[in-house]
């Protein structure tokens, strides 16, 4: 059976390397422009070339700063925030609907009301990547702290315990789940929003770099770029997943 | 219910009154903020002079056409690779390394190839709508109950009548799903595109209203686009639920 699978992946692969020697042939052929496709050999000479010299890795450390600080404000602020919202009554039934308006904006239009406010700064990128990534986790922990098991609670109320002990050790842990899909769909959100940012504001990162490789024509340049973003966005993906898995362990155990 | 429905009213309204006052009195001079009643008024003028309609049809246009685009081409893939198992295993790999490709990272490639304007806005709405409508659809055609399949062996369709006479109408209430989540994912990014770059639009519109330092313009912008989502995803709601009942709610994958 593992031997099947195995061979599936491998076959996976093979048909993955045929589309990339497709991609070479049409490259070659020059039956699309080179100013606008690079085959795959110069796209990966561009990227050898960019992390022989640094400045490739320059850029792919500023992206994925630029991202993860946005995240990480954003998951300290939306868990808190929805601790407080989700472990009160009233305040779910007054301030959860205006959020639920407030989550179809499309988050980019904040940008300008940044650049306003902040101008064109690590700031702004800041404020506009942690807004972006705070809806998914503030919502999925208010929904989650909505969803304990009732009788949890009146264990607490009979172990009399404090209302930060409720929070931190039955609600918290209870809506974990919840709060960690809420965490992996930011991650892919921050990502997006970092580039724009660094796009607009001419930020150090590759959103940056991809459009400057675009401006002079440096087709393997920008082709490298988007492929190191595909990579941030899959590893990330990847890492996270493999966070979960193992912060979720009880869950499936316990079963 | 009613006091709910206050209850709900209550922050937002208060919010604008207390901005409203706060911004009456002291008389603010921001590039960022502006009082409520001027956000209305210049809502009203845009309207007025019907610069935000034609921005938004601009928006609206290329969302649509994106999501088509998009949609067909996942709609295809998914339904072929939750039909043929052995093809969904060939794809995997170069689905999965394609996939994480944020969609805005296309932009460039984009704008060299086709320049400003709506094919290049369309090109990576389509994109990005492409990877819901195929993996919801893939998942939504192998969940359809085993036995219609052994109905549609046993009365001897033919592939063509099997697709349409039974994949399609059982998979519809999730693929329905999917092609509301992906209508959601197409206005952020067409917005998200033309705030980035291209000159058309309600995107564009925002960063022209900002640059020309024209707060309650720049939040009428955001109000309004704020209230198109909004919209947008109470309407498709409101038509899954009608259309599909408690089928629709089988299908929501939380």
């Amino acid at each position: 059976m593992n031997w099947a699978l195995t061979l599936w992946r491998l076959a996976s692969f093979a048909v993955a390397a045929g589309l990339i020697a497709l991609w070479q042939l049409i490259a070659n052929l020059k039956l699309v422009s080179p100013v606008f496709l690079p085959g795959p050999d110069r796209a990966w000479a561009a990227l050898i070339r960019g992390f022989s010299n640094g400045t490739l890795l320059d850029k792919t450390i500023g992206t994925l700063e630029h991202m993860f600080y946005g995240w990480l404000v954003a998951s300290v602020v939306g868990i808190a925030l929805g601790a407080m919202i989700g472990s009160s009554k009233a305040m779910r039934s007054y301030v959860a609907p205006s959020l639920e308006f407030l989550r179809p904006l499309p988050v980019s239009a904040i940008i300008p009301v940044a650049i306003a406010l902040f101008g064109l700064t690590q700031g702004m990128a800041l404020f506009v990547i942690a807004f972006g990534a705070i809806w998914p986790m503030l919502l999925a922990t208010i929904h989650g702290f909505g969803a304990v098991e009732p009788r949890l609670y009146e264990v607490a109320r009979s172990l009399h315990m404090s209302r930060l002990a409720v929070i931190f050790k039955i609600a918290l842990l209870s809506a974990s789940p919840d709060i960690i899909s809420g965490m992996r769909l930011s991650l892919t959100v921050s990502l997006i929003l970092a580039v724009v940012c660094e796009i607009l504001a001419g930020l150090d990162g590759l959103g940056h770099w991809v459009l400057l490789s675009a401006r002079a024509f440096r087709s393997p340049d920008l082709f490298a770029g988007v492929i190191l973003l595909g990579v941030i966005g899959y590893v990330t993906a990847l890492a996270m997943s493999m966070v979960e898995a193992r912060l979720l362990r009880w869950r499936t155990s316990g079963h | 219910m009613n006091a709910e429905r206050l209850k709900a009213l209550a922050l937002p309204v208060g919010l604008l009154i207390v901005l409203e006052l706060w911004a009456r009195s002291v008389d603010i001079h921001s590039d960022a903020l502006a009082p409520p009643s001027a956000v209305l008024l210049a809502l009203f003028n845009a309207f007025g002079d019907g610069s935000i309609l034609s921005a938004t049809r601009d928006t609206l246009a290329s969302a649509f056409a994106g999501l088509v685009v998009g949609g067909a081409i996942g709609l295809f893939l998914g339904i072929a690779l939750g039909i043929f198992q052995p093809l969904d295993r060939l794809m995997e790999v170069t689905i999965e390394s394609l996939r994480p490709i944020p969609s805005i990272a296309l932009l460039p490639i984009a704008l060299i190839a086709l320049g400003f304007g709506y094919r290049m806005e369309i090109v990576i709405v389509a994109f990005a709508c492409v990877w819901p409508i195929l993996i919801l659809s893939r998942a939504a055609v192998r969940s359809i109950e085993p036995r219609l399949i052994e109905v549609s062996r046993a009365l001897r369709l033919s592939p063509g009548d099997r697709i349409r006479k039974i994949i399609i109408p059982a998979a519809l209430p999730r693929i329905f799903l999917a092609f509301r989540l992906a209508a959601g994912i197409a206005l952020i990014v067409a917005v998200t595109v033309e705030i980035a770059i291209n000159p058309i639009g309600l995107g564009a519109g925002i960063m022209i209203a900002q640059q020309a330092l024209r707060p309650d313009l720049m939040l009428a912008y955001l109000l309004w686009i704020g209230l198109i989502g909004y919209a947008l995803n109470a309407g498709l709601l409101a038509a899954q639920q009608h259309l599909f009942g408690p089928a629709a709610l089988a299908g929501e994958v939380r």
